[in-house]
């Protein structure tokens, strides 16, 4: 039969072999046909783009990168088409330079020597005068990962964080990230740049800046601290993807500087000494009412964002909001209903919502709901349901025997899953409670001819050997057949049967001795060594000998003991220690990047770090403009204005002097709240810039507004006195001129007040009250301080109007206790504020005041030789004027205006060959014009 | 943040690939197709797939699954919420967002993806943005370009990147000025086997279409706002009017967007708009059962039922089905089980009903799980909720545009259980 077959078969097969090989051969031969065909095409159809993109139409152009696009897209190799497409980044055509953008990132990589001939191109285009052009280099620029161009990608990015334009500010953000990826070394100067874009006031920039912040150094939250308050207003109005990121970090910065508002409520009564009441921060309470109106956003991640802050920040009471955590949700009971068309995930997540909320009251309800899902035809939601159904039965007793007997009842149902999950869940239920449902056991007893699957099974043995003194017949009946069947269980089964064994040895060794040993003996030469183990251990416990130790008399207490019901629990459990909302928390498992959600503090560190020395609080800067450069333009106007300062008359005041100059505007006008120390700095550097830069222009003498306000600060500012320690009882009082403008209202000066507390007891309500003024004269009052602790100083800034005139303000002082009569008289030098012309203007506006009427006299100035740094540090410390001129410059000229009224005041200083100096004021009012000069000429002279 | 996109139709066939940073190897996506596997129904496929590493984060839409590839932290609802503006902002942009669009496309929907990410992290997906970077196809602007070679690409910063508005560009202009509001109410439900409502809720929103010239502030207010329990707004919505005055102002983006999505509560009482009388049972022998489906109106307001179509999930030992339907057609497909009968419009006078056999693979039991019926309509000139418009005012501008507003009720997720009680008839 085999023989006659293997004949046959032998024919047929080298018939067949035959075949199939001439087949294969043909087959062979047509793909490398085909091989060669397209290998050919391919070579061709390369050719034909090349020829295209080498073309000068750029219809050709376009059409060629369009299908070289299309094949990056579908994830065809199109690298060999490197340099042709790279002479075309110079492209004029703004799509075919768009696209070859495309190509560049996506290739530049592999093809580094290449990608290199791009770079003077996007360099180029970073000066470009469009700032979508200046952007989009900057985006190819960051996104080329090529290491030797870090150094000029580093440049590009620290230029473009001061571009004018805030498209091109929120782009050189985006690129930190990058920079940082290519080049981690980079670190430390990328976080100045950092540093400084948080300070930038756009909401455009914001989320960006801080999305590269979290990528960089999301460690450094020392840097927020100024911007907290400027970041919680800005993020109503900053983009959506923005606010995810912004939120979940400052969830993070809250957690490090507040205290916890839940910490009263379980601490305080563990706690025997008495604690402070909890009192939130307002910053903390800023950061909660701000981010609550997100809540009604159209994008689910925001919406999230916002709820897990709550969570995660929000005293316990207001957590309700988020859609009510806890008990919270069940109201919404309903809402967790499942529908059968709902993706297996969600109704396992639902599953999970209806069973935590299950309680006495709507456990009839959800029972009845879970009952409908056990018929759902997909099965691993069946089987969540039984265990959900388990875990209402051990959680609310009420229920238990309705549970149990409704899980019995599914043990008949045909679909072997199904049973096998109740099985699990019925051994979990009966252990509460064996004594009372004998007959189940019996039921689950007769299953194990019928059930398969293993976990089941084992189910039922560990029941039946657990409580066999209920079941005292069917239980060695039960071990006889498993003997049978032993060597072709799982593994997880052989050992509940060993149990089994052991057990009824313990309780019935006279029926079931042989059984016992013969089971042992099947187990001693299992495959598998726990089974092997698991016998010798068992044989040793159970089987006394003369060998077997102590352990052998405890043998039936140690099976035999009662074990504790298992607690049900849920899937979800343990894994509030991620940041909800997280991809961590998601998975349960850390991610990479994942930021830890530090614990609150114990003590809340200094409130004062986010206190922002500008007084008006951050507004929104974003206006509507209009015109193509929206900002730039405004913003060009501004710079060349200063520039024409500060090169004053001087014509040729050169290309590079006037970008010099911008530069500083927006530095200078970015820089306002940082921190004191720095701006000092800073400035320094920038007038050393700017004298330079007036050297060139021989005679200036006109000095910007910027300059003015650097040198106004750091002179010497005079104190005065308005309390002495003594008269004051021990609260002293001095002031001082701060040369500030006075945000409030322009038209008053700014008086600094500083209270120094030097009594033994606290000082309360410090206020003014009944102000005695001449007529016209104005005066605002600091906000009341409402305790200064002993030995404390405390600064509060007041305006008065003294309508241009030195006439002194009265008004009382006044404390809890005591009342003080003080009174505040200014130097005339200080009723004005430096304004700024150019020298023509200058000229023209002393011509008009010398023609009125208020030429005055002109003083021969008693110094001698020139007009020393001496003199001019006078004049910026003592009338708000402006730094030298070099000692070369004859002619010095100051301008200023009163604050009151803003009448111009014009000081003309010229020195004259062979010492002394000629001093000339013009101004309209006479008064003020007199004084300034007698008190000049004093201040000189001494 | 997103490294990566795939997209993948439903057969498995990866079509489009877009990264932003670095390359990485399309075989990412075997994970995937492992998942898709084991999930059967597309739609079962989880959102958030580990593997070694990387993280892939999908959605399925218009089947298609946009698979993102993530390496770091992320919130995974900010990836998932990008995706579907991704595909939004296709929809937008060619009519219809699907395999065939996307492919004939393929320039412009890298030039989106190009500007919507930057390093993975969004930076422009603002419509009225993206529409001034790159224009949308037209029959009439594709032939011109082709002629000319002229480009579909802005050359200048779209003037909503830095005006506090950036959903809406500037100089709109128009000779017919006109908004459009459609308010869309759907019925989420689940009834039981007799038709009463276990739960019912509605997912609203408000779709505009407002085609104005310049800068309109527009103020929509409503005859009973109160009915609104949980909303949320597009970004042009001043949040501080709504919360004190319960009107929604707004300066609106150009063309079509989504004003307003609300819900309101099963708590309020919703009206059913029909009843379905149903009756599925198998015989115990001869592998075969029975179906008799009969459906009416309920609470209507005196509007017409359209499109009305039922559809059922049999369990998977129906072979076949043969039946006859009094109106529409019906049809059962033995692969995927479902029945879907559509009935089209319903008819007061004469109730529809589809009744006849149903026959099961031999030898087969008693399926014991139940089959689901899935109920779609559409009522016009109806909000089921009863929310009503009261008033468009426009300010800003001095033209009289022509507003319109219109309202149409669908089912959503409108489910009828078809099972019994199981625990209380207990036997042991």
């Amino acid at each position: 039969m085999s023989l006659s077959y293997s004949c046959n078969g032998h024919i047929c097969e080298n018939l067949l072999v035959m075949d199939s090989f001439v087949r294969f051969l043909k087959e062979r031969e047509q793909e490398q046909l085909i091989k060669i065909l397209s290998f050919l095409f391919y070579i061709f159809r390369h050719d034909d783009l090349k020829e295209m993109l080498d073309s000068n139409k750029d219809s050709l152009k376009l059409e060629a990168m369009k299908r070289i696009v299309a094949m990056i897209a579908r994830g065809k190799n199109a690298s060999d088409l490197f340099p042709a497409v790279v002479k075309n980044v110079a492209c004029k055509n703004i799509e075919v330079k768009k696209l070859v953008y495309v190509y560049l990132v996506r290739y530049a990589e592999e093809q580094q020597d290449l990608a290199l001939l791009s770079i003077s191109t996007f360099q180029r285009g970073l000066k470009d005068p469009n700032q979508l052009i200046r952007a989009s280099a900057l985006r190819v620029l960051s996104s080329i990962r090529v290491t030797i161009i870090v150094p000029i990608m580093m440049l590009a990015i620290k230029e473009a964080a001061s571009d004018m334009s805030p498209y091109v500010r929120k782009t050189a953000a985006h690129a930190i990230p990058k920079l940082h990826s290519l080049d981690p070394e980079q670190k430390d100067q990328l976080i100045e740049v950092i540093e400084k874009l948080l300070a930038d006031k756009t909401t455009l920039v914001a989320g960006s800046v801080v999305m590269a912040f979290e990528e960089v150094c999301p460690d450094r939250i020392d840097l927020i601290h100024k911007n907290y308050r400027k970041l919680c207003n800005l993020l109503i109005d900053v983009e959506e993807w923005g606010q995810v990121v912004i939120i979940n970090m400052l969830t993070r910065y809250a957690r490090t500087q507040f205290l916890n508002p839940n910490v009263n409520v379980s601490i305080t009564h563990m706690c025997e000494k008495k604690r402070k009441p909890y009192v939130m921060d307002p910053d903390h309470r800023l950061l909660l009412r701000n981010t609550k109106p997100l809540l009604q956003s159209r994008n689910a991640a925001v919406v999230m964002a916002v709820a897990q802050l709550y969570f995660h920040l929000a005293p316990k009471a207001e957590v309700g909001i988020i859609a009510k955590a806890l008990g919270m949700f069940e109201p919404y009971l309903k809402s967790f209903y499942i529908r059968s068309t709902d993706p297996t995930q969600i109704k396992i997540l639902k599953l999970e919502v209806l069973t935590n909320l299950a309680n006495e009251a709507n456990i009839s309800t959800i029972l009845r709901e879970f009952q409908t899902y056990i018929k759902s035809m997909d099965k691993d939601f069946v089987a969540a349901s039984i265990q959900a159904i388990g875990r209402c039965a051990t959680n609310i007793g009420e229920v238990r025997d309705t549970c149990l007997n409704g899980l019995v009842q599914l043990l008949s149902n045909r679909d072997e899953l199904v049973v096998a999950e109740s099985v699990v869940v019925i051994k979990k239920l009966l252990q509460m409670q064996p004594e009372q449902h004998s007959d189940i056991i019996k039921h689950m007893a007769k299953l194990i001819d019928n059930i398969q699957v293993p976990m089941a099974r084992a189910s039922i043995l560990w029941l039946i050997g657990e409580y066999c003194e209920h079941v005292p017949k069917i239980a060695p009946d039960v071990l006889r057949k498993m003997a049978k069947s032993f060597t072709n269980e799982e593994d997880i089964v052989k050992l509940q049967i060993i149990n089994l064994a052991a057990k009824l040895y313990l309780t019935n060794s006279k029926q079931t001795k042989l059984l016992t040993q013969y089971v042992l003996n099947l187990a001693k030469y299992d495959q598998n060594y726990d089974i092997r183990d698991r016998a010798r251990f068992i044989r040793q416990l159970i089987v006394p000998t003369d060998k077997s130790g102590a352990l052998n008399k405890y043998a039936k207490k140690l099976f035999l003991a009662l074990k504790p019901a298992p607690v049900l629990e849920s899937p979800f459990k343990d894994r509030d220690h991620f940041q909800l909302g997280s991809l961590s928390h998601l998975l349960n498992a850390k991610a990479a990047g994942y930021q830890e959600l530090p614990d609150w503090p114990e003590s809340a560190p200094d409130p004062s770090v986010r206190n922002v020395e500008v007084k008006d609080s951050v507004c929104a800067e974003r206006t509507v403009l209009t015109g193509p450069e929206g900002a730039g333009v405004l913003l060009l106007q501004t710079t060349r204005g200063s520039s024409n300062i500060a090169s004053g008359s001087d014509e040729s005041g050169s290309g590079s002097e006037s970008e010099e100059s911008r530069e500083e505007t927006e530095s200078e006008e970015e820089e306002e709240d940082e921190e004191e120390e720095k701006k000092k700095r800073k400035k320094l550097d920038k007038t050393k810039a700017k004298k330079q830069a007036e050297e060139s222009a021989e005679r200036c003498a006109i000095h910007t507004i910027h300059q003015i306000r650097t040198i106004a600060p750091s002179g010497s500012i005079k104190m005065y006195e308005l309390l002495h320690r003594i008269t004051g009882e021990g609260l002293a009082v001095e002031y001082c001129f701060s040369r500030q403008p006075f945000s409030p209202d322009p038209n008053m000066v700014a008086v600094q007040i500083q209270f120094t507390n030097n009594t033994n007891s606290e000082t309360k309500n410090l206020h003014i009250e009944d102000p005695r003024l001449q007529s016209g004269m104005r005066i605002r009052e600091f906000a009341e301080i409402g305790l200064q602790p002993t030995g404390e100083s405390v600064t509060v800034v007041m305006g008065i109007d003294f309508c241009d005139s030195t006439q002194a303000a009265n008004f009382q002082l006044c404390t809890h206790t005591r009342k003080f009569f003080v009174s505040i008289q200014p130097p005339v030098g200080e009723l004005m504020t430096p304004t700024f012309l150019t020298e023509n203007n200058f000229k023209k506006e002393q011509g008009e005041r010398t023609s009125a009427h208020s030429r005055f006299n002109t003083h021969s100035c008693p110094t001698d030789c020139s007009f020393s740094s001496k003199h001019l540090s006078f004049f910026s410390s003592y009338v708000v004027v402006t730094p030298p001129p070099p000692p070369s410059a004859p002619v010095y000229r100051f301008a200023g205006k009163t604050v009151s009224s803003g009448c111009l005041v014009l000081v003309t200083v010229t020195t004259k060959e062979g010492g002394g100096a000629q001093l000339t004021v013009n101004c309209e009012k006479m008064v003020i014009g007199t004084m300034l000069v007698k008190d000049i000429l004093q201040a000189l002279s001494q | 943040m997103i490294h990566s996109l795939f997209l993948i139709n439903n057969a498995g066939d990866l079509f489009l690939e877009k990264h932003w940073k670095s390359v990485i190897s399309r075989s990412v996506c075997d994970y995937f197709f492992e998942a898709r596997e084991k999930a059967v129904e597309p739609d079962n496929v989880p959102p958030v797939i580990r593997t070694p590493h990387h993280y892939l984060i999908n959605i399925y839409r218009e089947k298609i699954f946009f698979v993102s590839v993530i390496q770091t932290e992320v919130p995974p609802l900010f990836v998932i919420e990008f995706l579907h503006r991704v595909a939004e902002t296709f929809q937008d942009y060619f009519g219809e967002c699907s395999e065939t669009t996307i492919k004939d496309n393929v320039v412009i929907v890298y030039e989106l993806l190009e500007e919507m990410l930057d390093n993975g992290f969004p930076l422009a997906t603002e419509s009225n943005i993206l529409k001034e970077l790159i224009r949308p196809p037209t029959i009439l602007r594709s032939m011109v370009n082709t002629i000319t070679g002229s480009s579909n690409v802005g050359e200048t910063l779209p003037t909503g990147q830095l005006s506090n508005i950036p959903w809406r560009r500037a100089g709109v202009k128009y000779t017919n000025n006109e908004a459009y509001f459609d308010v869309v109410e759907e019925i989420d439900a689940i009834l039981d086997k007799s038709g009463t409502t276990v739960f019912a809720e509605i997912q609203g929103v408000i779709d505009a279409c407002v085609k104005l010239s310049g800068m309109p502030d527009l103020t929509l207010s409503f005859m009973n706002p109160r009915l609104l329990d949980d909303v949320s707004f597009h970004p042009c919505v001043r949040y501080k009017r709504w919360e004190s005055e319960r009107v929604i102002s707004f300066i609106p983006p150009d063309g079509n967007f989504q004003l307003m999505s609300y819900h309101i509560s099963a708590q309020n009482l919703v009206a059913i708009p029909i009843y379905v009388k149903q009756n599925i049972s198998f015989f115990e022998t001869g592998s075969s059962g029975r179906l008799d489906i009969a459906v009416g109106p309920k609470q209507t307001m005196g509007k017409t039922v359209e499109c009305l179509v039922v559809t059922v999930h049999m369990p998977k030992v129906v072979l076949s089905a043969n039946l006859s339907a009094t109106q529409g057609t019906y049809n059962y497909d033995p692969v995927t089980k479902i029945l879907l009968w559509d009935i089209g419009k319903l008819n007061p006078q004469k109730l529809p009903n589809l009744k006849g056999s149903l026959s099961l693979q031999s030898g087969a039991p008693k399926p014991e799980e139940n089959p689901s019926l899935n109920i779609d309509l559409k009522i016009q000139q109806l909000a089921i909720s009863g929310l009503k418009v009261n008033r468009l005012d426009m300010y800003g501008e001095k033209y009289k545009p022509f507003k319109g507003v219109k309202y149409v009720t669908k089912a959503g997720k409108f489910q009828q259980r078809l099972s019994e009680w199981l625990l209380v008839h207990t036997e042991v």
